[in-house]
């Protein structure tokens, strides 16, 4: 009991880039906070005690209101608020973009673990191993029910939803273990679906990857699944007709039958292998792969998708 | 200086709505809306106590961080039944059935509302709902949060989640009939000379809120009839296993979902108007200003539902849409908390319960609409999002805010309800032990979120335990704050000394006639020839 008050909490670990601008932000929000509060409370107490009633039957001298005040303190909050806006959208956008070096981790979510898939070949169960000072980006999907993967110790958060892929990022600066929660109430299991950021340093991140023995690459596990999914028999190497090329795909420009013109990104090759009635470009000659894999699959389906780029090099992606 | 006469021995009437009638029948078939209101004040005390009893259970079971009391599935429906049954049960029908039946007729001259037998059965729809719904969590509950994800609730919850969206199904009925009821009234009843800006700023309120339980209702009712169709029929509407979408459900939930918040902290903003001017026995400051902002709020509610979506997969631009149209809905508010802290200056302050809640409710609300920011803000709500800051922020807006309003407009008119008065040291240091029991209660779940506990779990890691125990100590002291205005009321309905029709010299129609009220309120329609607050000359310049 006397531990628990001398480990009193005052702030999470500040372990990323992001992090530290994050908490300018809430920084300046939370004296904002403190000084209208603080402002407001002293107002009402000089008042409540200069004023107070002194007869019972006292009535003081009435006014209207005033407009110039009105007016002022209508402004100023705007103002503020427009302030804090700007600042906070840029934040925003900061965290949803992803700098194009950053090497990229996929992760399933699942009632109640997650699941995380290096290109390298590693797996993990509610762990992720991460080398620091290097941009992480992070693929995120569920097999059922929405999630929410978040560090409090790099300040992201995202929600993991099934049926499409998002995305969050992060540059670890400290070496250390974080919380991993789970942030979407998600069922039963919710508060154990909780995990371990174990950032390490480069070398020993290296070392990790090496000593994950048996793990092939992703795309290599892809190319496997494709072979006995049968994926082969139509999409050839020569290329049949109707059939659309995989070679050079990824991230190029496809045109759908509506017309519209996208970037073979990562959604576009899950909806394509998963939901071959949806728009993809092609006739619809391809059987639906719904509910005979999962979402890992799918994830090593598309490294191999990847992997068939003209110059095998990843592009950034467009969530 | 002008004075009011606060009358020195004040009798009873010998007649009034109270005892006009006697028998069961007298009360379970009235339509005068006095009866009404507390028909519901009866109900909503009733749900007021299981869902706080629910909140106890929870906060004791996190005094331990594996969990002091249950398996993590008991607490899960804790947590949704709470949920559910505060915002259906409690808080939405709270301020506008209780006291908005029995004030709004009265404070505009009128002997009912439009539609009396319509008003009592809003009160059997509700009971309908209730009964359903509480019917739902004894057989099992519900474990989806108030929230109702999708496909959480649709394909994987195995809680009756269908019989409980039934019963919240039903409530909006009883709130749209409610809120029709309040529209129409206020529009066609006020008495000769009621102009809309003579009314008091409680009606102002009511009007707006009755305006969203028309428009809002009816979309949560659509929403869950959709649940029951994927949950019953597998139609692929919310789960992407059956061609759904899940995103949409938080679309239709929240488009829903913020202007019910709204519902329930207006009607309090409407009773701390009153409790202000009553107890500064001044005309509020900035009357026509503190009246628009109400509409604001009600129109700007629905454009901002996707402030609970930024992290969702919701696309970047109706990010920033959704972000800035909720800064522009926190400007009336603020404008609100100036003016009443405004009405204050060279006013004439009494330290009676009503203005100690009225006084409260100022510190709280600010806290919690400043918090509020925080997580409008797109860049800050990203750490923020789904833990205790949340929590912690609307329960400071729902509890800080909503309830401290409505025990405050409880205990201003208990005596025009009752013609009793109450013990007023009781009754001070029950609001006292209410706002210190508040903070410590959910002061220490900012830390929490900001530390990044998430809300909605049943175990969390040791560090979080001192900030839990902290929080946890407060709701007990909370839950004995609540205790205590249902001793000290029950005493005062049978022993309560005479209160006279106007205990606390204040202006409006409610308090020119007699307490209790007689049965059709006023014996000739008034006729109105001044503003609301006209508590002397405007303008007077006084040394």
């Amino acid at each position: 009991m006397y531990m628990m008050w001398l480990n009193f909490p005052g702030q999470p670990p500040q372990a990323s880039t992001f992090s530290v601008e994050w908490d300018y932000l809430y920084y300046f929000l939370t004296a904002l906070t403190i000084f209208f509060s603080a402002l407001i409370f002293i107002v009402i107490f000089y008042f409540a005690i200069k004023y107070r009633r002194r007869d019972k039957n006292e009535v003081p001298p009435q006014n209207e209101g005033n407009l110039p005040l009105e007016l002022t303190w209508t402004i100023i909050p705007t103002l503020i608020c427009v302030f804090v806006f700007v600042w906070s959208a840029q934040l925003f956008i900061r965290a949803s973009s992803p700098p194009a070096s950053a090497t990229e981790i996929f992760v399933v979510g699942k009632q109640w673990m997650w699941k995380i898939q290096h290109p390298e070949g590693p797996r993990e169960i509610n762990q992720l191993h991460v080398p620091v000072h290097v941009p992480i980006k992070l693929t995120m999907t569920s097999e059922d029910v929405i999630h929410d993967f978040g560090v409090p110790a790099f300040r992201i958060k995202r929600d993991v939803v099934p049926g499409m892929y998002t995305t969050e990022w992060f540059e670890a600066t400290e070496t250390g273990q974080f919380h991993l929660f789970c942030d979407q109430f998600c069922g039963m299991g919710h508060s154990t679906m909780v995990g371990t950021i174990f950032v390490m340093s480069q070398e020993d991140y290296a070392r990790w990857l090496a000593s994950q023995l048996n793990s092939k690459p992703m795309f290599v596990s892809g190319e496997r699944l494709f072979q006995q999914l049968g994926c082969n028999t139509c999409h050839t190497p020569e290329g049949k007709t109707g059939v659309p090329p995989l070679e050079g795909l990824y991230g190029s420009e496809v045109k759908l039958q509506n017309g519209k013109t996208v970037v073979a990104d990562d959604a576009y090759l899950r909806e394509s292998i998963l939901g071959p009635e949806a728009i993809v470009g092609y006739p619809p000659t391809m059987p639906t792969y719904q509910g005979q894999m999962d979402e890992e699959d799918v994830l090593q389906l598309i490294a191999y998708v990847k992997s068939l780029g003209p110059s095998g090099e990843r592009k950034a992606t467009k969530q | 200086m002008s004075t009011v006469a606060v009358e020195a021995t004040p009798t009873l009437p010998e007649v009034h709505y109270l005892n006009a009638d006697y028998g069961w029948r007298s009360w379970l078939f009235t339509t005068d809306h006095k009866r009404i209101a507390w028909l519901y004040l009866f109900a909503i005390t009733g749900f007021f106590a299981v869902g706080g009893l629910m909140a106890t259970l929870m906060r004791l079971n996190l005094v331990e961080p594996q969990g002091l009391l249950m398996q993590p599935s008991s607490y899960d429906k804790l947590f949704s039944a709470h949920g559910l049954i505060m915002i259906f049960f409690f808080l939405a029908p709270s301020i506008p059935t209780v006291l908005g039946n029995f004030l709004i007729p009265i404070m505009i001259g009128a002997r009912d509302v439009a539609f009396p037998k319509l008003n009592l059965l809003s009160w059997y729809i509700f009971m309908t709902a209730g009964t359903v719904f509480m019917l739902a969590v004894i057989r099992g509950g519900v474990d989806t949060g108030w929230t109702f994800y999708t496909p959480l609730s649709t394909t994987y919850a195995n809680g009756h989640v269908l019989s409980a969206a039934v019963g919240i199904f039903i409530s909006g009925f009883s709130s749209i009939l409610t809120g029709l009821n309040f529209v129409v009234t206020i529009h066609k009843m006020r008495a000769p000379g009621m102009t809309w800006f003579r009314l008091p700023l409680f009606i102002w309120a009511l009007y707006a809120t009755s305006v969203i339980f028309i428009l809002a209702m009816p979309v949560i009712a659509i929403t869950l009839a959709l649940i029951a169709l994927e949950r019953v029929f597998h139609v692929g509407i919310f789960d992407p296993a059956l061609g759904g979408d899940p995103v949409l459900f938080q679309h239709l939930f929240w488009f829903f979902g913020h202007p019910e918040v709204y519902i329930l902290i207006l009607p309090s903003m409407g009773v701390m108007s009153e409790l202000v001017a009553a107890g500064c026995r001044k005309r509020i400051f900035g009357y026509s200003f503190v009246a628009f902002s109400s509409v604001a709020i009600a129109a700007i509610s629905f454009m901002v539902w996707g402030h609970h979506m930024f992290l969702s997969g919701q696309s970047l631009y109706a990010g920033f849409v959704f972000s800035a149209l909720t800064f522009a809905v926190a400007i009336p508010s603020a404008i609100k908390v100036f003016n009443w802290t405004a009405t204050m200056h060279k006013a004439s302050v009494s330290y009676d319960t009503p203005m100690l809640y009225a006084i409260g409710f100022i510190g709280l609300f600010t806290i919690g609409g400043l918090t509020g920011l925080f997580l409008g803000s797109l860049g800050t709500d990203i750490h923020l999002h789904d833990t205790y800051f949340v929590v912690a922020h609307f329960h400071y807006i729902m509890v800080g805010g909503a309830i401290m309003g409505y025990l405050g407009g409880l205990h201003l008119w208990w005596p025009k309800m009752t013609g009793k008065l109450y013990p007023e040291a009781w009754a001070r240091f029950a609001c006292l032990l209410i706002f210190a029991g508040f903070n410590l209660t959910f002061g220490p779940q900012f830390i929490l979120g900001y530390m990044g506990m998430p809300r909605r779990y049943s175990v969390y890691p040791p560090e979080f335990q001192v900030l839990n125990v902290m929080s946890s100590a407060g709701a007990s002291i909370l839950a004995l704050g609540y205790f205590i205005p249902l001793i000290y009321f029950t005493w005062s309905a049978f022993k309560g000394p005479i209160a006279g029709p106007n205990p606390w010299g204040a202006k409006g129609l409610e308090w020119t006639i007699p307490s209790p009220p007689p049965t059709n309120n006023f014996d000739e329609t008034p006729i109105v020839t001044e503003e609301a607050y006209a508590y002397g000359p405007q303008e007077a310049h006084v040394g």
